[in-house]
């Protein structure tokens, strides 16, 4: 492996090879997708946020002209008892059948029901108007607490709790109750010499991706079925769609276009069986589409939740005990990510004594879906208040207490894992350093908070082949759909191993046929498995040139070096070929020379994050405005630089829209109100400051380049940080999200009664 | 999209006809960013779009210091906040035109089509009610005048009949010592639609220390925009002081008829019509003694 | 329903195509001109996505019918760099890391030159200002506005 060392490529900021085909309006992405003949799909929804469905009828859409198929959930193949293994957990294929195309009953407004494929959208979408469904309203519930009391109304009849490894035998909304222990906590905290406990409550809030969801699907006669999509992930959704259709994964290839986003929303199938079968009934290639609203009413948002959280801590500020009760809203469906939300609440700090109980409870809302770092920023909005009013009480600097109590090589989390070498603290020292945590405020009603977060970040399965160019640059098959320059930054790994330049190296993201097997885009993974992948294909490739060389000078393969893109003789030193030189032979001494690799690598590590933000309170209005903000992270190495800076500004700044402003908003009969970018507020560039960012490097010992994940953490810290700022701008603590100028207003009225 | 027909007649007469021969399903296209958007989300259902960019009454953008501004009901917003001469003489239009959705937006959207949607919320509303703005409608009879705060009967409702469409918006000159503002609350700083809004333009006697008229309206806390005539008229009544301010926001509070919606609720929304009315006025204020 | 036969400049080339007075501008551009660089983010003036200079004015395509396009000009993301290359704000963009997913990347190269044609030297504040309708959810908009202040420059 290589130390961290000076390297030639990595920590440079070339341009990034799609570049200018994306700044030009060339690159292609889902909705792109050009084909002769195409038809175009649209799906029609439920609107009742709780519905049995008694019939549908759709003669009349099949008349119009212009409709060449309709389909519905009765075109769906039964799905059983089956499981699916899907990469990043189980799924209980009925649920993600029913959740394409419903059978018996609709579990949330926009809940697909039936599909038409017609000669243009317009006359698709008068189609849908003209299909009869035949639905038996029930009530609906929207809200976590609701859901798991006695009495609330059944999403699922056969959905039975499983309670610390024990089924409780009678239907609920409950699927699964677990617990994390470590040490005593109730003695920990019968023992305390300072105790605070809250409960908090997040909304459903969606990753807003700019890109809808988009599937275009060919059915070919012989049973061959190719797919272009946005995903996140073109073997899981080949594999998805295998299961779902119950066709051989060997005759499905999956295309991926470029993507426009995705944050863990695009990981899911949903309109790619849809389109398969409008294909397939039509005889017809068919483009299927979501408009913005199918996207925040029938994809997957991330949960909202109530959380109750107790901290404890001694008089000299160490942290002794910590317990968290986590509720999450999973929607439709079981799979919420309070287990990451379990694994992640306290996870920055060092605590002998922890139990935390987690909740995964269904509701009638779309189905949840990972949204980077998914259940940790929830987790940490309550964990980083409770600190920060810890330590007020202590009268301990927040920077201080974490680096008092801060996460480090040895701390055991109490879901397990110990802890390898890492960068919490590094993290809290490099923001205590910085000239923004010193900065005057500047002005009234103004106010700075501290927050950090964590996300433990995946491995997974990559595959790379890399051939050689005779003029000396390298072609580069990844399977990593590239939604934030990683084709740049594995392309630069592999780069740096062989010695030669980023610009020589042409990174494609294959096809499902074109590559071997690649675990998804999602989970911080792809810089750091792909890139090993990568790093594999590049040593191969190294073992190949020096084989070569060998050969070409009568030589050995034991003495022949390669260094820096230079293969010399040992024992004939004047004998040396660059690789450009080399390469140039390799036609004449027997072939071109293919790299390959397949990785799955375990060596994961973590991420931490610690941000600092400075915010004004309008006391009259409840409006927060932020003024500067400063994102700090562990990268272990920042391959590129200014696509890590990118990640942890987009990350954050997802952050602030989650903190200040957005929300899924719901009506008496469960239907969401602001499902467009109007009333969904994320944040525009007038609302932002520059989003500043330090880099810090504690190099990951399980990587070769020393990469830790850097994608998700970034969104962890910002709710907690920006709670916390606002207390101290206006004496107020909010603990629920958003923390919207009405609740901010309301409280500061409250406070001052 | 339901199929529609798309005409584009060239005089106001061409106009009316269609418009008195298509009735309900017709409807007159200026700028298109509510019309299309409600057309799409099948909110409106017609027949027609009457496209009115070629009429050139629709499309007129004047100043002279007698009649005032002339505003054709099809210019967009742009125009308006970049004729650097009506900029100065009408601020608290400005202050509205400049703020209605994005520069996109701003590039297509015109003042005749916000007051046409008729939405509460609307945000060139309460200016030209504060300005004393007057509608001219064409019709099958010829025009007509309305007053710009009886335009609008109730949300997305207007007065106008049969065949008739919104030509133009005349507005005097303001008196000497004039100062006019438009402010609205949103939860970011751009893009959405008011909460509250508030326009008011008040006049200044000679000494700068009396108003001698003030016009206040509300956007977003009734049915329609409102003209609070008592919360006006409470600013005549002695030396304009922060007091006499804070009453004129009590009325006008107290005027508002606020619901709770999805963008806010009714105790949120009358709280600020106190808190920005005040606001407002005090930069009238300090507008009007500056001219 | 008829088609309408349309004539319009099209970055810069006499067009004719024919649509339905249904179909939006954006619509005509992607689906019957096959200019799939403006793109589809919300259908509803809110995301900036489908930018394009109508008549030089930036406009939201979703909320121009392809019909009014008649007679006028029209220039999209793919008409903004010329035969001898990439235009400064889209060598800005590549040079800063100003994108990341790309998806609105176009409607913000479009949306700047609109700016910057009109005020080369634009502010920090004044780019902010004029940008609030062209949404980003992945790069927090530092780096853009990094961008087109470096174009500015």
């Amino acid at each position: 492996m290589t130390k961290t060392s000076e390297y030639r490529v990595i920590g440079t900021r070339p341009i990034r090879h799609d570049g200018v085909d994306k700044v030009t309006g060339r690159a292609v992405y889902g909705a792109d997708v050009q084909l002769a003949g195409l038809l175009h799909g649209r799906v029609l929804r439920s609107p009742h946020a709780h519905a049995r469905i008694r019939g549908i009828n759709i003669k009349r859409a099949l008349a119009l002209p212009g409709v060449e198929a309709v389909v519905t959930g009765a075109d769906m193949p039964d799905a059983g008892d089956r499981v699916a293994e899907l990469g990043e957990g189980a799924i209980v294929l009925r649920h993600l059948s029913h959740n394409t195309l419903a059978k018996d009953k609709v579990l949330y407004k926009g809940h697909a029901v039936a599909a038409v494929a017609a000669a243009n959208p317009h006359v698709a979408e008068e189609a849908l108007g003209m299909i009869e469904v035949d639905y038996e309203p029930l009530p609906p519930v929207m809200d976590v607490q609701a859901a798991m009391r006695a009495g609330a109304p059944l999403l699922h009849d056969d959905l039975i709790t499983e309670s610390l490894g024990k089924t409780s035998g009678k239907p609920s909304n409950i699927a699964k109750h677990f617990q994390f222990k470590l040490g005593d906590a109730e003695k920990a905290f019968a023992l305390a010499e300072v105790v605070i406990e809250h409960e908090f409550h997040t909304a459903t809030v969606h990753q807003g991706y700019i890109e809808p969801h988009s599937a275009t699907a060919m059915y070919n006669p012989d049973g061959n079925v190719t797919i272009w999509t946005s995903t996140q992930g073109a073997f899981t959704a080949r594999q998805q769609v295998a299961e779902l259709l119950a066709l051989p994964i060997s005759k499905i290839k999956v295309v991926p276009t470029e993507i426009g986003g995705g944050f863990g929303g695009k990981i899911r199938v949903y309109l790619e069986p849809v389109a398969v079968l409008l294909s397939r009934k039509s005889g017809r290639p068919v483009k299927v589409l979501m408009n913005r609203a199918d996207v925040f009413e029938a994809t997957g948002p991330t949960p909202g939740s109530f959380i109750r959280v107790k901290m404890a801590a001694d008089k000299s500020g160490r942290l002794t005990a910590a317990q968290a009760y986590l509720a999450y809203e999973a929607g439709a469906y079981p799979g919420s990510p309070v287990g990451a939300g379990a694994m992640c609440v306290f996870a920055c700090y060092d605590i002998p004594h922890v139990a935390v109980d987690g909740y995964d409870v269904v509701v009638n809302k779309p189905a949840t879906s990972a949204y980077r770092a998914p259940g940790a920023t929830n987790a940490a909005f309550a964990v980083e208040t409770v600190v920060d009013e810890l330590c007020e009480k202590l009268k301990i600097d927040p920077l201080d207490f974490r680096a008092k109590n801060g996460a480090r090589e040895g701390t055991r989390r109490a879901d397990g894992p110990v802890y390898p070498r890492i960068g919490m603290i590094e993290t809290v020292e490099a923001a205590r350093q910085h000239p923004h945590y010193h900065a005057p405020l500047g002005g009234a009603h103004r106010g700075r908070g501290v927050a950090s977060g964590f996300w433990f970040n995946i491995g997974l399965k990559s595959s790379a082949t890399a051939s050689v160019n005779a003029d000396g640059t390298v072609n580069l098959v990844e399977g990593s759909t590239d939604i934030g320059g990683t084709r740049t930054s594995i392309a630069m790994q592999l780069a740096e191993t062989l010695g030669i330049a980023a610009e020589d190296v042409h990174p494609v993201v294959g096809d499902t046929e074109m590559v071997g097997y690649s675990d998804v885009t999602g989970g911080s993974r792809v810089t750091f498995a792909t890139g090993w992948a990568a790093y594999e294909a590049a040593q191969d490739i190294k073992r190949q040139m020096i084989d070569r060389a060998a050969q070409i000078w009568s030589a050995k393969p034991e003495d022949v070096t390669y260094n820096a893109g230079l293969l010399q003789c040992q024992t004939d030193p004047k004998k040396k070929l660059t690789f450009k030189e080399l390469a140039a032979q390799l036609h004449a001494t027997g072939g071109t020379i293919v790299g390959r690799a397949s990785v799955d690598p375990p060596g994961v590590g973590g991420a931490f994050a610690t941000h600092v933000v400075d915010v004004e309170v309008d006391p009259d209005t409840g409006k927060v405005t932020i003024l500067r903000y400063t994102a700090i992270q562990d990268v272990g190495k920042a391959v590129h630089p200014s696509y890590v800076e990118g990640q942890m500004q987009g990350g954050a700044v997802q952050g602030i829209g989650w903190a200040l402003n957005e929300e899924y908003v719901y009506n008496d009969k469960g239907v969401m109100t602001n499902a467009s970018f109007l009333d969904y507020r994320m944040p525009t560039c007038l609302d932002l400051p520059m989003i500043d960012t330090v880099i810090v490097e504690v190099a990951n010992p399980g990587h070769p380049y020393g990469v830790r994940g850097v994608g998700e953490v970034p969104i962890v810290p910002p709710p907690g940080a920006i709670a916390n700022a606002i207390y101290h701008a206006a004496g107020v603590r909010l603990r629920q999200l958003p923390m919207s100028p009405p609740r901010v207003a309301k409280a500061i009225l409250a406070a001052a009664k | 999209m339901k199929a529609i027909d798309y005409l584009a007649p060239k005089t106001i007469a061409e106009a009316v006809a269609i418009l008195a021969d298509k009735g309900d399903p017709a409807r007159i296209l200026a700028g298109g960013t509510d019309i299309i958007v409600q057309l799409r989300e099948g909110r409106r259902e017609l027949d027609v779009l009457v496209d009115i960019k070629a009429v050139p009454e629709a499309n007129e953008l004047s100043f002279d210091s007698r009649r005032g501004l002339r505003l054709g009901a099809a210019v967009p917003c742009y125009r308006i906040y970049e004729d650097g001469r009506i900029a100065k003489v009408y601020p608290g239009l400005i202050d509205a035109v400049a703020l209605v959705g994005g520069i996109q937006i701003q590039s297509r959207a015109s003042v005749g089509g916000n007051l046409c949607n008729a939405s509460p919320a609307a945000d060139t509303i309460p200016p030209l009610i504060a300005y004393g703005a007057v509608c001219v409608i064409a019709g099958p009879n010829g025009t007509r005048e309305v007053p710009v705060e009886h335009f609008c009967s109730g949300p997305g409702k207007t007065v106008l009949g049969k065949g008739e469409f919104l030509l133009s918006l005349q507005v005097l000159p303001p008196r000497p010592r004039t100062g006019a503002h438009y402010l609205r609350f949103i939860p970011r700083n751009e893009m959405d639609i008011a909460v509250v809004g508030v326009g008011a333009a008040l006049t200044l006697d000679e000494s700068r220390n009396r108003c001698t008229g003030a016009r206040i309206a509300l956007a977003a806390v009734a049915p329609t925009p409102l003209l609070v005539a008592e919360a006006g008229d409470a600013l005549i009544d002695g030396a304009l002081t922060d007091e006499l301010v804070d009453r004129a926001a009590k009325l006008a509070q107290a005027a508002a008829k606020p619901i709770s919606d999805m963008r806010g609720d009714a105790d949120y929304r009358r709280h600020l019509v106190g808190v920005l009315t005040k606001r407002v006025l005090h930069k009238a204020i300090g507008r009007a003694k500056e001219n | 329903m008829s088609k309408v036969h349309i004539q319009a400049k099209i970055n810069g080339k006499d067009t004719e195509l024919l649509c339905e007075p249904r179909q939006s501008l954006l619509e005509v551009l992607r689906d019957e001109l096959r200019l799939t660089g403006s793109k589809e983010g919300c259908n509803n003036g809110n995301c900036g996505a489908c930018n394009v200079l109508l008549d030089g004015r930036l406009v939201n395509s979703c909320l121009v019918l392809g019909v009014e396009v008649k007679g006028h000009s029209v220039t999209t993301i793919e008409g903004i760099a010329g035969p001898e290359g990439l235009h400064p704000i889209q060598q800005k963009f590549l040079e800063q890391a100003a994108l990341q997913c790309g998806i609105c990347t176009p409607g913000f190269i479009v949306a700047a030159k609109a700016l910057l044609d009109r005020k080369p030297k634009a502010t920090e504040q004044e780019i902010r200002h004029w940008l609030a309708g062209n949404l980003c959810r992945c790069t927090g908009y530092d780096k853009i506005v990094r961008a087109v202040l470096e174009a500015a420059r």
